[in-house]
């Protein structure tokens, strides 16, 4: 009998039935319900037959078009579980009062509020930026793919990886209850000795692998594979945040794996780097993952700065205000970005000099961000507005995270931060600038390149429902939570003593209700969008009037993007072609070399989950298993010679002819 | 601008020269960096150069410590850490061939950049972690041996 279940301890590790939370109601209905939905779309899937098409045309692709649509259809996905954890804090905020304890128990409160937190920066904004980075940057270069195609493939399986482990957390054992950055000690293995938090380690140590290698991937991409012509300074302003996001995530991340690793190590062989005896602190870890964290605010932000500076020249039919200006404002942000981590955690106490010092860093990185504000707005000023649904999204924004970015610059003096520190007004400062910032640029993002990327534009009515949901939930959701910061709420607390706070929880449930009716008005939108389809078919290939590359070629864009690499003379190339009469190449095509699709990331991301799942639950066979296996693939890989093509002229032929063929009707 | 004469499309039309630039880029096999304005190659008196400087580098720290030659451990450590860093630069510039030229320049403008981090990265965190333990653990050992 003993041997026996020494057997099964080999054999699963520390994971037995127990972990399956049958015992928690709310889960298990989840669990059905996902479950049911699951099986409905893998069996519509079967019954159209479609699985060889995703197979081969999307899951295996190395086009940078196809990768970018399935990073954000995967940060769309996430962002419905992330909303749900929103919508179940606001109601067990909204109704645990006094007596009544609300409908979740804290040990299940403190999971929601850890991957609601996860889930919302690393498989909804990450993977979204990432996914627009990927489809618009090659196009804006007039380049046909990014420097590494397959790499490319590899690090949105990754990614894809990272997020199954989170969502699997949900079913198989727990997530962790440590708030979104795993402070230790709270999440050494002394106080949190459950899965959870191994979860949260094992999710984004895999996912930060294909953020990193995206990252490498579209520097080179960027400085190597310009259009000739195309100086650093006549870059596309939204190319240029995307060089400087990637160049942050290339020096941040490497600090956040670095990190994880130092605490997977005190949770797995009992080194004291984070405890709080033998020579461990706990502060180095906040230390080091903020040195991390503040980058990535404004990893998340800049490629977003660039969609707002295209959207509002685009819909305003002037070249953007004051170019340089931006460029030199991103590049200061970014350098700027590395100096200014302390204030995350003044109330530390590192004393006067250091929080003087980090205070004031901050109070200088507002300038560029604010310089940029005004570049908006000259643009704008006695501009042609198109008040189409990107501009909303973009105006929307300017008013909203000015707020966001006051309160910031509020936040950066350290006694107000002493006051303020882990309050409620904290909570609605980060939302203001994240969901007025980097969710509202999304969607001008996404509603300003669908119709090139897809091939017709998103319905507007709907589009216009969801901006003025969002805008308005937003401004109900948050405004009470600075008020309640003000008064000294807490941030993190699922149970509340005081009646007379009730109010304000309740106005911000109504607020989340709005959001959530702004995110099925989307769904709605993409919907109505898909069944309308026909009327509302981008023809031209420059729906908007684009001033850059990617409205030169066709919507979609044919594999190769351009037939001919185009040649650049002036910044916002396409617009100084089309003033100069440009006319399209219509014959002396030649072959196209292009590279082949592959199996390989699906296969390595794969083993790479397996691995993680098995490093969780403590399976060491089947984590040295699915290691070795790994590598092997990876090595494997690289015999695999048998990677590119060529596009015959004939084929670039056919397919120029019948733009131009479309064009000649449009005209 | 000068251009817009040359070109009356304004394009790369029909222009089969341009055409071909992008196109290795496609692959990761492809991708070398090789060529103009690419990575400097070594020769062998570089090699010889760096190996015979990494071995001198090297040895003079070892003497150091196993011969004790200065009483002075802080010295000791302050002159091998000296040594360090001359190694870092001795294998940059004959081993990864680093100079100014190197990919247009890219290079160069990469490594001041991770200079630039790593330096704020370490001198930040020891001051911030230097000014926590002055202001929040005032005890020293001895303190913690009269606690009650």
């Amino acid at each position: 009998m003993r041997d026996n279940s020494e057997l099964i301890h080999f054999i699963f590790g520390r994971l037995t039935w127990a972990a399956i939370p049958f015992h928690v109601p709310i889960l298990v209905y989840t669990f059905i319900v996902v479950a049911i939905l699951g099986i409905a779309l893998l069996a519509t899937i079967t019954w159209m037959g479609k699985w060889g098409y995703l197979w081969r045309e999307w899951f295996t692709s190395v086009d940078h078009k196809k990768i970018g649509i399935m990073y954000m259809v995967l940060g769309i996905v996430m962002m419905l579980r992330g909303f749900s954890d929103a919508i179940m804090m606001r109601l067990q905020q909204a109704m645990a009062f006094g007596g009544s304890t609300g409908y979740l128990p804290p040990e299940h409160y403190d999971q929601i509020f850890t991957a609601h937190g996860v889930i919302m920066i690393f498989f909804v904004a990450m993977p979204m930026v990432v996914g627009l980075m990927n489809v618009v940057m090659p196009l804006q270069i007039g380049a046909r793919d990014v420097a590494f195609p397959f790499l490319n493939n590899f690090s949105f399986w990754m990614t894809v990886a990272g997020a199954i482990l989170v969502m699997l957390s949900l079913f198989v054992g727990e997530f962790a209850r440590t708030g979104w950055l795993a402070y230790p000690p709270l999440s050494g293995i002394a106080y949190s000795p459950d899965a959870g938090v191994d979860y949260y380690i094992w999710s984004l140590q895999i996912a930060g692998v294909g953020t990193l290698l995206s990252g490498v991937n579209m520097v080179v991409t960027i400085i190597k594979m310009r259009a000739p012509g195309m100086t650093l300074m006549k870059m596309p302003i939204f190319t240029w945040t995307a060089l400087c996001t990637n160049v942050l995530i290339v020096a941040a991340f490497p600090v956040l794996t670095a990190v994880l690793v130092l605490l997977s190590l005190d949770r797995y062989v009992g080194t004291d780097f984070f405890t709080n005896d033998f020579g461990g602190n706990p502060m180095m870890y906040v230390n080091l993952i903020w040195i991390w964290g503040h980058p990535e605010v404004y990893i998340l932000i800049l490629p977003l700065f660039g969609v707002f500076s295209e959207v509002v020249s685009t819909f305003c039919g002037k070249k953007l205000f004051g170019y340089a200006s931006m460029v030199y404002a991103t590049v200061v942000i970014t350098i700027l970005s590395y100096l200014v981590w302390l204030h995350h955690f003044f109330t530390m106490g590192s004393g006067a000099s250091v929080n003087s010092f980090f205070g004031i860093t901050t109070m200088i990185i507002s300038i560029p961000t604010g310089a940029k504000m005004f570049n908006w707005l000259f643009t704008m000023y006695r501009g042609r507005i198109n008040f189409d649904v990107p501009m909303l999204w973009t105006m929307g924004f300017m008013f909203t995270f000015v707020i966001g970015g006051m309160t910031g610059v509020l936040l950066a003096v350290p006694p107000a931060d002493f006051e303020l520190h882990n309050s409620l007004f904290l909570v609605a400062h980060f939302h203001n600038v994240i969901i007025g910032g980097v969710l509202f640029g999304l969607f001008a993002g996404i509603n300003y390149w669908f119709p090139k990327s897809i091939g017709f534009r998103l319905d507007a009515f709907w589009g216009k429902v969801s901006f003025w949901f969002w805008l308005s939930g937003f401004w109900f959701a948050f405004m009470p939570l600075y008020i309640l910061g003000l008064m000294g709420v807490t941030r993190r607390l699922s149970h509340f003593d005081d009646p007379s706070l009730q109010i304000w929880f309740q106005i911000a449930a109504f607020g989340a209700a709005l959001i959530f009716l702004g995110i099925l008005a989307f769904l709605v939108q993409i919907y109505v969008s898909i069944r309308n389809r026909d009327s509302l078919r981008d023809h031209t290939g420059d729906i908007w009037g684009g001033r850059t590359l990617e409205w030169s070629t066709s919507s979609p864009p044919p594999d190769y993007n351009f037939a001919f690499t185009p040649l650049v003379h002036e910044l916002d190339a396409w617009a100084d072609m089309k003033q100069r009469g440009y006319q399209r190449p219509e014959q002396g095509f030649l072959p196209i070399h292009m590279p082949k699709n592959t199996g390989a990331g699906v296969i390595l991301a794969f083993l790479a989950m397996v691995c993680g799942f098995a490093m969780i639950w403590h399976i060491w066979w089947m984590a040295a298993a699915s290691f070795i296996g790994l590598i092997a693939a990876a090595i494997v890989h690289t015999f695999n010679y048998n990677r590119d093509f060529h596009i015959p002229a004939a084929e670039v032929a056919r397919i120029e002819d019948a733009r131009s063929r479309l064009l000649a009707q449009q005209a | 601008m000068s251009t817009a004469s040359e070109l009356p499309h304004g394009g790369a039309a029909g222009d089969a020269d341009v055409d071909t630039r992008h196109v290795h880029g496609h692959d990761e096999a492809h991708v070398h960096g090789h060529g103009p304005g690419g990575a400097a190659h070594g020769s062998f008196k570089g090699y010889m150069t760096g190996f015979l400087l990494s071995v001198v580098l090297t040895g003079i720290p070892f003497w150091l410590v196993m011969g004790k030659v200065f009483q002075d451990h802080q010295t000791t450590t302050l002159i091998v850490l000296a040594f360090a860093i001359v190694q870092i630069l001795v294998h940059m510039v004959y081993f990864l061939h680093l100079n100014t030229s190197s990919e247009g320049g890219w290079n160069m403008l990469a490594l001041i950049f991770t200079m630039v981090l790593v330096v704020i990265t370490l001198s930040g965190s020891l001051w911030v972690m230097y000014h926590m333990n002055a202001n929040m653990m005032p005890m020293s050992p001895q303190d913690m041996r009269n606690m009650p």
